[in-house]
């Protein structure tokens, strides 16, 4: 039991307590809380993986702006506790019986392929982030404009929709 | 070292509970976080390929992901905003104007 | 050669005629329908008669003269052609049928004048022409099978020209109906000679590398063994089994009788000159097959023999006059099968054109008789006309003594060379001949009583009807005269044989001896080959035989009235089934018509119409619906539904992708 498998085990227990809160809660903003614990869980393992950039990013972005993001509209919204209601029939046992499939069925496929990547990597030469902002700006170049272009188009639509109505 | 199999079946295990929260909760925002707990699984899994194969395409696309789940969110939420003013809910199986 | 080489003008003018009459004859009166319809009949004799001319022009090697007008059917090595051809077999056939057609067209002027549906009588009566002529000169099978086809459903038509009328509705139907099944055997027949020969055209093609006809084929074969069921012996049986339907011979007989339903005209120009001899004329025009089949050929003349018999005996007792010739028609067309049969094609021939002219002129006479009654069919009814309708009476008279084979009248000239040969055949067996000679005898005398028969209780003894109610009238000049040219016809029409008996040949059959000589070696012997020597003590004995029945006929029914109906008491039995003609028509609704008419409700309509087909159409109709109201669930407006309908997508495709992993999870779980 080396410390980083520990680290490991622990880290991968919060992200699914914060997995399994998330369902648990009956307060959108209890369960907003739990997928930030998820969300620094999952920093916490890219850095055991040794892809610091993106844990920083993650931290930043996802656990700064979008969770905050889901904040500010929950409160905007006054959400309460989620009411109980139950129209669908399919959504109850069968769905549940599905996502287990769907899950095992992944699972399974991972734990049974004999050709996917199983040695341990070498712990070694990290890509540092000199390396990544090359391969993002000379090999990935033109999806990053593109994406640089879909933010514009996101925030002057998210402006244009969430407008007050003229009274 | 932690063998990648390791971090694939977590990354599955955290899909999977995306997905009962995408089945089970009726509020629209939890949904929508459900839509994002999914998001950041497969971002695990990009990851943990991508320190196995020793190539940075994997963190290169968790970063666009990134991205692409940020624009989501906005445009998302202020559709759900819309949304709530419209049916003064947040229960998604008021929104049934689709049924017979 | 202006109409040899324009055959097809002859077949034409009464399609022209029909089409005429047919489209744009409902507005006209009569004398127009008239001059029309017996303008193209005859014009078409015209053209008959000038085509006869040509054809003694020309020298042997042209005969048989063919002419080919268009390409039918190509298809692989298969061609049939519409192309017309003459010999002398035709000559004699073309005129009679043109001759004796254009005479009833004129008889049915008088006689249907009153009558409704007048231009469709005549449009129908110029289409059987049409086809007729079609059938006489096809130079191929199958061209004269559409002939053969075409006068079955003109046929159709006539017999159910009054069509109000249930009985002669299904008259019409019976008669199409029996002939259909004959017609099964005539295409059988055509498909296996086909298959043997590869050609279906009877001669020669015209000029120079023709390709060979059938019988050209057919002529160099060596005959096939009597009893064994070789290719050829089938084929004869299956033309003759169409031959059998068409002539109603038996066991296919049974719709002549009831084809009396239609107008008299019908009747004598359909059912006794013209269509019923088609069948005839198919046996002797395939006679180079049948030479080569001797079993056929002794399944022919036992036919017709049999038929002749059967129907004349059926003949005695009927009450209705039309019925009475009808199986006196049928009981002839035996004696041209019988004729056929051992040999004698040409006898055959013969009998078939005094035939045509005296039933043609009995069956207008009786037509007459009809007309003169008002309408009364029943000769139980009738009685003493002689003095009031004379020309109909001595014309009629005439005709009786024709067919009942009195000399000179036609119709012992060429009964007398049936009988003849068929005394001398000797396929079967040594005596085969003999005992059909002697039912043919016994028929001639049974024929001699029952027609002299008809003309006293018709024309002579006490009125049996009621004077106040009938007023007997003779008929009009347009019926009279072809009734008097028959006449004479029937008297004159056998001499051509005449000269056989002072040693001098038999004209006719001369003339005809080129069609029928057997081409090349043909091990069954030439056809015609008869012994003169025995013909006058025949020709005494028949018309001893012919005199005893009209002795008999004149005892019963004139000088003891009343023995007749003592006789009929005393053979009881035996007189209902004569009158009821053997109950073969009863059986046959029996042992066919019920079990068809079974199995077609039972099985076809219920079970399969009902439950198969439309049970298979409507079920798919009704398992859509299923399908669609199941996955009419899927869209149910609820958004949560959705979601799962989502996740289940998600699966697919991974268990897609993912394939040869997941199958062995699917065995755990499992």
């Amino acid at each position: 039991m080396t410390a980083s498998l520990i680290i490991f085990f622990v880290l991968a227990a919060l992200a699914v307590g914060g997995a399994l809160s998330l369902i648990f809660q009956k307060h959108p903003i209890h369960s907003a809380l739990s997928l930030i614990v998820v969300m620094v869980a999952l920093a916490g393992l890219y850095l055991l993986l040794g892809a610091e950039f993106v844990a920083a990013v993650q931290i930043i972005v996802y656990g700064g702006a979008i969770m905050v993001l889901f904040v500010f509209v929950i409160m905007l919204l006054n959400a309460g506790i989620e009411e109980h209601t139950n129209f669908s029939k399919l959504a109850g046992f069968p769905g549940l019986l599905l996502a287990f499939a769907l899950t095992g069925f992944i699972a399974a496929t991972i734990a049974r392929s004999t050709d996917t990547v199983q040695a341990a990597a070498q712990p070694g030469n990290m890509a540092s982030t000199k390396d990544l902002s090359t391969m993002i700006f000379k090999d990935f170049v033109y999806p990053f404009e593109l994406t640089s272009f879909l933010i514009l188009v996101a925030v002057l639509g998210a402006i244009v929709l969430a407008q007050r109505e003229k009274a | 070292m932690i063998p990648t199999n390791y971090y694939i079946v977590l990354s599955a295990i955290l899909f999977g509970l995306g997905v009962l929260a995408f089945i089970f909760k009726r509020n629209i925002i939890s949904i929508f976080m459900s839509i994002e707990l999914m998001l950041n699984a497969v971002n695990l899994a990009f990851v943990a390929f991508s320190q196995a194969m020793h190539k940075l395409d994997g963190q290169v696309f968790v970063l666009f992901v990134i991205v692409v789940a940020a624009a989501e969110a906005a445009v998302g939420l202020a559709i759900i905003i819309l949304t709530a003013r419209n049916r003064q809910s947040l229960n998604v199986e008021r929104v049934d104007l689709l049924k017979l | 050669m202006p109409i040899l080489e324009h055959l097809w003008i002859i077949p034409l003018l009464p399609l022209l005629g029909a089409t005429v009459n047919g489209l744009f004859g409902r507005t006209w009166p009569n004398k127009i329908v008239n001059s029309v319809a017996i303008g193209a009949t005859g014009l078409s004799f015209l053209a008959a008669l000038e085509a006869v001319r040509e054809f003694f022009l020309l020298s042997p090697e042209q005969i048989p003269w063919v002419r080919q007008y268009f390409s039918w059917i190509e298809a692989g090595n298969f061609r049939a052609g519409f192309d017309l051809q003459v010999d002398q077999l035709t000559v004699v056939m073309l005129l009679v049928v043109t001759g004796v057609g254009w005479l009833i067209h004129i008889y049915s002027t008088g006689y249907m004048a009153h009558e409704g549906g007048y231009y469709r009588f005549f449009a129908y009566l110029n289409l059987f022409m049409f086809f007729m002529l079609i059938l006489v000169m096809a130079a191929n099978y199958v061209l004269l099978f559409v002939g053969w086809e075409g006068v079955g459903l003109a046929s159709y038509l006539l017999i159910g020209f009054y069509f109000l009328r249930k009985s002669a509705a299904d008259a019409g139907k019976k008669a199409f109906i029996v002939n259909r099944i004959g017609d099964f055997g005539f295409m059988l027949g055509m498909f296996l000679l086909f298959r043997t020969f590869g050609t279906l055209d009877f001669f020669k093609h015209a000029g120079a590398g023709g390709a060979l006809g059938l019988f050209d084929k057919a002529a160099p074969l060596s005959a096939e063994a009597m009893g064994h069921l070789g290719t050829l012996t089938v084929a004869c049986l299956l033309l003759f089994m169409g031959a059998a339907g068409k002539s109603a011979q038996i066991p296919l007989y049974v719709w002549l009788p009831d084809a009396m339903e239609g107008p008299t005209p019908v009747s004598a120009l359909i059912h006794a000159a013209t269509m019923v001899t088609a069948g005839v004329y198919v046996v002797a025009r395939s006679h180079v097959l049948f030479m080569h089949a001797p079993t056929a050929m002794l399944v022919v003349a036992v036919v017709g023999c049999a038929t002749a018999l059967f129907a004349a005996t059926i003949g005695l007792v009927q009450t209705d006059i039309k019925k009475v010739l009808a199986y006196s028609t049928v009981s002839q067309l035996g004696y041209m099968f019988l004729a056929c049969g051992v040999g004698a094609f040409s006898a055959g021939i013969f009998h078939l054109m005094t035939h045509a002219f005296f039933k043609a002129l009995l069956f207008l006479a009786a037509g007459s008789v009809i007309h003169a009654m008002g309408g009364e069919q029943d000769m139980l009814h009738m009685g003493g006309l002689s003095k009031k309708i004379k020309w109909t009476y001595v014309t009629m008279f005439t005709g009786t003594l024709a067919i009942a084979g009195i000399p000179p009248l036609s119709g012992f000239f060429s009964k007398d060379s049936i009988l003849l040969s068929a005394y001398q055949s000797e396929n079967g067996g040594p005596n085969v001949g003999h005992i059909l000679y002697a039912a043919g005898l016994f028929t001639a005398l049974l024929t001699s009583f029952y027609m002299f028969r008809l003309i006293f209780l018709t024309f002579f003894g006490k009125e049996r009807y009621d004077e106040h109610h009938v007023h007997v009238h003779e008929s009009p000049k347009s019926m009279l005269v072809p009734l008097a040219i028959l006449a004479v016809l029937s008297i004159v029409g056998g001499w051509l044989a005449a000269p056989a008996f002072w040693g001098k040949p038999d004209y006719f059959a001369k003339f005809l001896e080129p069609v029928f000589a057997a081409p090349g070696a043909s091990e069954a012997g030439t056809a015609e080959a008869v012994v003169h020597a025995l013909e006058t003590p025949l020709a005494i004995v028949a018309v001893i035989t012919a005199l005893a029945g009209l002795l008999a006929a004149y005892w019963l029914y004139v000088k003891q009235p009343s023995k007749p109906d003592k006789l009929a008491k005393f053979f009881g039995g035996a007189y209902q089934t004569l009158l009821h003609k053997y109950y073969v028509d009863e059986f046959y609704n029996a042992a066919v018509v019920r079990p068809l008419m079974w199995l077609s409700t039972n099985v076809f309509w219920k079970a399969v119409d009902v439950s198969i087909i439309d049970g298979a159409v409507n079920g798919i109709a009704e398992g859509i619906t299923v399908v669609g109201d199941g996955t009419r669930r899927t869209q149910s407006g609820n958004t949560r539904s959705y979601a799962v309908w989502v996740v289940v997508g998600a699966i697919v495709i991974v268990a897609v992708i993912f394939w040869p992993h997941v199958r062995p999870v699917l065995g755990v779980v499992r």
